[in-house]
């Protein structure tokens, strides 16, 4: 399976999920209008991945600020890993990275963190 | 166009401390282009990032909110419609506070529903809006063009502060709506 690499843009993150490695990064800010159109190549990766996973996956979730269209389209990443954690195919953990002084992506963290089944661990940077 | 002094204009803006006003058609590219003006303007403030993020965060919610019925409108209306534009204000608010004011169109039939919902997410306690924010997070599905319908949520909560609101009658079968939030 292929990575999947998608550059950064005004209103997108950048993508960089190593199907060899596990290791899945969301980085920059995700403020599309409609995240559905963004996003949706992103699930069907994730589908095909997370047939064959690697053993130990890890989302790195290092965003500076996400709007709510996005924050649908995030929970729904973390949903669609939890079968591949709760089934014993790949051990998943998720990063949720903050800069120190922004309460609000650590609050942010904590929301996922209450609806999600996967251990979260939140790194101040 | 009749007779505009746009020196009035021009000083009404700037006795209201207006940073950024615009009245038309809401596109994906004029939002960018916002976003990067406003940014640009933030960093040659020296604005303390804490503060920049929230109000970045804000000003991303309440444009998208009006970007997200302008489509609505305008593909019930046509584009070319007075219904299909919209318009907002980006300012200075007392305190040292930004201010970001949305108006746009509503169908009348919507409207006792938004109040409802607006004077709702008015009375809850912080925590409160927290519940009701992962509550709508995890039980809707977004919209075909990507709304999540928690964009007032999510603006009450990170502003930490009540939305003003009004809505003016204009026709049979639509009234203005304005949204004011209030960023410290």
């Amino acid at each position: 399976m292929d990575p999947l690499i998608i550059e950064e843009s005004i209103k997108t993150p950048s993508i960089t999920f190593n199907p060899n490695t596990g290791v899945l990064e969301i980085k920059g800010k995700s403020i599309p209008e409609n995240s559905l159109e963004f996003y949706k190549p992103i699930f069907e990766w994730l589908e095909v991945y997370s047939k064959t996973p690697a053993a130990n996956t890890e989302v790195h979730v290092r965003l500076d600020y996400f709007n709510t269209s996005s924050s649908k389209c995030l929970l729904d990443i973390f949903r669609r890993l939890e079968p591949a954690n709760s089934g014993g195919a790949s051990s998943v953990k998720v990063h949720w990275f903050y800069e120190s002084d922004d309460e609000d992506m650590m609050e942010a963290g904590d929301d996922y963190q209450a609806l999600v089944k996967l251990p979260f661990t939140l790194i101040k940077v | 166009m009749a007779d505009l002094n746009i020196y009035e204009l021009f000083r009404k803006m700037e006795e209201d401390d207006i940073i950024l006003s615009f009245k038309g058609d809401i596109t994906q590219d004029l939002l960018a282009s916002v976003y990067q003006i406003m940014e640009a303007r933030l960093e040659s403030e020296k604005e303390e990032p804490k503060r920049k993020k929230k109000f970045y965060h804000i000003l991303v919610e309440c444009l998208q909110n009006v970007y997200h019925h302008m489509v609505d409108l305008k593909e019930e209306h046509g584009p070319d419609a007075m219904e299909s534009t919209a318009i907002f204000m980006i300012g200075y608010g007392p305190e040292n506070s930004y201010r970001i004011v949305t108006g746009n169109f509503i169908s009348v039939e919507y409207v006792d529903g938004l109040k409802t919902k607006l004077e709702r997410i008015n009375k809850l306690s912080p925590e409160e809006l927290r519940e009701e924010y992962l509550q709508q997070l995890s039980t809707t599905e977004l919209s075909e063009k990507g709304g999540a319908g928690l964009g007032l949520i999510d603006m009450a909560r990170k502003s930490g502060q009540k939305l003003e609101y009004s809505f003016y009658p204009v026709s049979a079968s639509h009234s203005f709506f304005s949204l004011g939030v209030t960023v410290h």
